[in-house]
């Protein structure tokens, strides 16, 4: 873009023009001898700029620097309270945090599987179905969508739908109860993983389809209608240049859906009924996420106390979490690429 | 199989606004007639109306008769997706379809009836639609590779292949040698002197010698000023048109005194 | 070359595809289309007919397997076989009437738009359930202009009882919001733009803007609650720290800078990456006109590229101002949950909108009776739903209004 190159034709230019105002100093080599506070300026807002970018990378780095930090507590510790006696935990911290993990990844699983075939089907309508004129703002309701904040979808899912939820969760009881997921005795309030993943699975969907939106929009018109002028109908159409054109974008799309449903606290907290893990994902009481328990149990551990080290450690793991989806959402982007047709 | 194309009456709007008004051609089969006349004179808004590939743009719409030897392509009940199997088109950049291979582009339109056949007979369709189209010499060793990763002339070629290989009646060309260069030009003209032995042809043109080098009839289409439609000014034997136009603007136009 | 002009009259066998191998080569081509151009669509009356009668049919169905004593109808069993027998049907009809791809065609066409249903009445139901109650709870006295300092478990007993309405505000959370959110886009926003400036204009694609691209992405990805505990994680070191030298601090790392802090690092990212992209759609003819002018860089950033972006950079500053104000868990994590209003973020506990609704609905005052608590959340959503969409819609008219003027048409 901005080369080297130009900002120096830009500096020439400027003592060029310099020159002809005071034009009488100029002996020698004008262009030589330019305007010092000008380049000193130039150069002192390059250095804030940079200096800016390294901040971020501080910063992250602050972040990573203090979560480990303060993971290690959890795993080197004192025994109850007893000084001098300091030692590894480590089988405890994985005992307390897996459950936690696999509650994490049942919920967020759960709202995937809803959440991307409707997100992509919603997309697919406001890039080639909705009439031209109303797709904008079509556009902006599903936005609506994702400007809720989180606890006010916690509290939907905790008040209005977990109930309407009951009668399902006790058909599926009763019909499919040999399933070891739907086993066990349906939740009376139907504040299960389940109805956790519906709520989250609304609040990720607006991702999802917004991702998929911009790149479905980016299709190039040229090879729709080239499949159009086949005679193509507009599902064939879609699956010839659509979806080919944008797989990287649909997968980059569902995994940073799956970034947020990992990370998503507030819908799990007031949803959930949380406790130890089990099969059955229609009973309450049962399973836990990871940001839920840092959640309710975070504000009332005393700073610096094990338990205190622990919830830090496990807000670790979530990070690691995350941030693997994230880059294999990444890889997967960028091994697509060459299928893209962006060329 | 190739048919005739009646305009009665045509005409075309975005919204409403009229981009071309009151066309009337009859474009008889196996000819080929070239539309020239300046820019945003609606010769390709018009051009996209033969196979009802206007209506991808939103708000576009049609009045009148467009017939298709005596079948009118905008009658009720008709389906634009049928009407584009008949009237097969090629667009002014070339636009192979990135993800797939040559031999698969050649063989889209196939594909999308999910048409089953058996690899010999598909593999006779590939060779006659890429030699109809003068580009099996130059791929038939490559015929697994991407169509993209051919030169711009040869993937026209290919798209035109594509386009042959469905045997539509009619082929619409919308300026498809713009994004060219003088050689893959001329590779695409002395294919379209092959192709209207059999098909018809009706090709836009910016390129006055190439409407005269290619076409047997010539329309000129025009335009009063920005906001006013286009209209249809003169159509007649090219040679006329090009020697001795009856319309004093196509004169000055074919002149080179404007647009 | 092109020899077989043979294939105009396609008999029926090569209408059924390539049967025997003795056919000309190009007989296929034949069986791509219709003999005739008409009757291959379905009539533009043909899905609202048939989504009405689906939608009669499985109200129907939907009576009958409902309960016969009392009338009463299943929304979302009526909805979902509605969806199937409209599904369905369409297909069924279509292949009949016309052949396989349209029916196909037709399948997909309606499961998007069922998919654009499902996806809205989430939408509905939440807005419904915010308002209805929400509303109700803003015509309380005081409701804004009070804290909910002194209310507690007979306040609401007293309430519930008929004594009074339902006391309480939300003076402080409202208070807190806009402190912590601006004290976070007073860090966010400079270091977010300069950022973008140095990725867009300075950096040549060397490793140090590789690095701070991937690493905001990192960052893009962080779990809210993760920032929260880094907040906290980050000022209880640092408070501890600077005791030990001896330099007087808060005891508790509890207090709104700390969520500040971690709001920032949910909303840096989120700048970065929206004004980067404003930056880059500037044309590069309008910084060259600049620099031919004699213009030096930096002004040529101030004085033209960053005008011309402004409103695209304003509105995504906007949007994420937006988003970092509903968020709840870092700020339960790293601010606390007061009762009263505390303009100091740098001392004491201070509660945010989300923070006051999560603890509404999750500690209710009254142990059993919950409708004062529930009420008082309900119209505090509604009050931070109205912020959160009028902050989108002002990013929107931002966005449109002082957007540059385009040329041309």
């Amino acid at each position: 873009m901005s080369s080297d190159e130009s900002q120096s034709s830009g500096q020439t230019l400027q003592t060029r023009s310099g020159r002809r105002t005071r034009s009488s100093e100029a002996t020698g080599n004008s262009l030589a001898s330019g305007d010092r506070a000008g380049a000193g300026l130039d150069r002192g807002f390059a250095g804030l700029a940079r200096f800016a970018g390294i901040g971020i990378l501080i910063i992250l780095a602050f972040v990573a620097f203090f979560l480990v930090y303060n993971s290690w507590g959890a795993i080197y510790h004192d025994q109850d309270g007893q000084a001098d006696s300091a030692s590894f935990h480590i089988g405890e911290f994985i005992s307390h945090a897996w459950p936690l993990v696999i509650g994490t990844l049942i919920v967020s699983v759960i709202a995937l599987l809803i959440a991307a075939p409707v997100a992509i089907g919603v997309a697919l309508y406001i890039s080639h179905y909705a009439p031209p004129r109303a797709s904008r703002s079509i556009g902006y309701v599903i936005d609506l969508l994702a400007a809720i904040p989180s606890v006010v979808y916690g509290a939907w899912g905790m008040t209005f739908l977990a109930p309407q939820l009951v009668p399902l969760y006790n058909w599926l009881n009763e019909y499919l109860g040999w399933i070891p997921i739907f086993g066990g005795s349906p939740s009376p309030t139907g504040r299960t993983i389940i109805t956790a993943g519906v709520v989250l699975s609304v609040m990720v969907l607006p991702i999802i389809t917004s991702v998929c939106r911009e790149i479905f929009i980016q299709t190039p018109k040229l090879h729709e209608e080239a499949a159009l002028a086949l005679g193509a109908t507009r599902w064939e159409m879609i699956t010839m240049t659509v979806l080919p054109f944008a797989r990287g974008g649909i997968i980059s799309g569902i995994m940073l859906g799956l970034g947020r449903a990992l990370g998503e606290t507030m819908a799990v907290v007031l949803v959930l009924s949380s406790g130890p893990i089990a099969w059955s994902i229609i009973q309450s009481g049962r399973h836990d996420t990871i940001p839920s328990n840092i959640a309710s149990n975070f504000p009332e551990s005393r700073e610096g106390s094990v338990h205190w080290h622990e919830l830090i450690a496990i807000g670790l793991v979530l990070f690691v979490i995350t941030l693997l989806v994230n880059m294999l959402a990444r890889w997967i982007v960028s091994r697509h690429k060459e299928f893209s047709g962006a060329n | 199989m190739s048919k005739s194309i009646t305009a009665k009456n045509l005409n075309v709007y975005y919204g409403d606004f009229l981009a071309v008004e009151g066309v009337n051609i009859e474009i008889a089969a196996k000819s080929v007639t070239a539309f020239i006349g300046p820019s945003g004179c609606g010769k390709t808004t018009f051009l996209r109306t033969l196979n009802r590939m206007h209506e991808v743009l939103p708000g576009a719409r049609v009045e009148g008769e467009l017939l298709l030897d005596d079948d009118n392509i905008y009658g009720s009940g008709v389906d634009p997706v049928t009407v584009r199997t008949m009237v097969g088109m090629v667009f002014q950049r070339p636009n192979p379809f990135p993800t797939m291979s040559i031999r698969e582009n050649v063989l889209a339109g196939y594909k999308l009836n999910g048409a089953r056949m058996s690899r010999s007979k598909a593999d006779e369709i590939v060779e006659t639609a890429l030699r109809g189209a003068n580009l099996w010499n130059e791929v038939k060793d490559r015929l697994d590779k991407p169509g993209s990763g051919l030169s711009g002339g040869q993937q026209q070629r290919l798209c035109i292949a594509r386009t042959v290989a469905v045997k539509p009646d009619v082929i619409l060309m919308d300026e498809p040698c713009s994004a060219l260069d003088p050689i893959s030009t001329l590779a695409i003209e002395d294919l379209i002197s092959e192709l209207k032995k059999e098909y018809t042809i009706v090709i836009v043109t910016h390129n006055m010698q190439q409407a005269a080098r290619v076409s047997e009839k010539t329309a000129f289409f025009n335009i009063a000023g920005t906001g006013k439609p286009g209209k249809m000014i003169e159509y007649a034997d090219t040679t006329t048109i090009f020697n001795n136009p009856s319309n004093e603007q196509t004169e000055r136009y074919v002149s080179g005194k404007f647009g | 070359m092109i020899e077989s002009t043979q294939t105009k009259n396609p008999t029926p066998a090569s209408v059924q595809g390539p049967a025997g191998g003795h056919e000309p080569p190009h007989e296929p081509a034949a069986m791509l289309r219709p003999n005739s151009l008409t009757g291959n669509i379905q009539p533009r009356w043909f899905l609202p007919a048939c989504a009405a009668v689906s939608l009669l049919l499985s109200f129907a169905l939907v009576v009958l397997l409902g309960d016969a004593e009392e009338f009463s109808i299943n929304w979302a069993l009526w909805f979902v076989f509605a969806a199937v027998i409209h599904l369905v049907l369409a297909y069924v009809i279509t292949l009949v009437r016309i052949n396989r791809r349209k029916a196909k065609d037709m399948f997909w066409r309606n499961l998007i738009y069922v998919a654009f249903t499902l996806a809205l009445l989430p939408l509905v139901s939440v807005i419904m359930s915010v308002a209805i109650v929400g509303f109700q709870g803003l015509t309380n006295a005081g409701f804004l202009t009070s804290d909910m300092q002194g209310i507690n478990a007979s306040t609401d007993a007293g309430t519930q009882e008929g004594e009074h309405g339902v006391l309480g505000g939300i003076r402080h959370a409202i208070i807190g919001s806009l402190v912590i959110t601006l004290m976070a886009t007073l860090v966010s926003v400079p270091i977010g733009l300069l950022t973008s400036i140095y990725l867009v204009e300075y950096s040549q694609g060397g490793p140090l803007s590789r690095a701070i691209t991937f690493f905001v992405d990192v960052m893009t990805g962080i779990p809210s609650i993760v920032a929260g505990l880094f907040g906290a994680a980050a000022m209880a070191s640092f408070l501890s720290f600077a005791d030990s030298l001896g330099i007087p601090v808060p005891g508790r790392s509890t207090m709104g800078v700390t969520a500040a802090i971690a709001l920032s690092v949910l909303m840096i990212p989120v700048v970065v990456r929206t004004t980067e992209e404003m930056l880059r759609v500037v044309p590069n003819e309008l910084r060259e006109a600049s620099y031919a002018l004699g213009v030096r860089k930096w002004r040529t950033i101030l004085k033209v590229v960053i005008p011309t972006a402004i409103s695209g950079i304003a509105a995504g500053v906007t949007l994420s101002i937006a988003r970092v104000i509903g968020e709840t868990a870092p700020i339960l994590l790293t601010a606390g949950f007061a009762t009263r209003v505390n303009w100091n973020p740098f001392e004491g506990w201070m509660t945010t909108l989300p923070v006051f609704i999560y603890q509404q609905f999750t500690r209710p005052m009254h142990p059993t009776y919950h409708d004062p608590s529930f009420q008082r959340a309900w119209a505090a959503a509604l009050i931070l739903i109205l912020i959160v969409m009028g902050l989108n819609l002002i990013a929107r008219i931002i966005a449109t209004i002082f957007a540059p003027k385009k040329t041309g048409r």
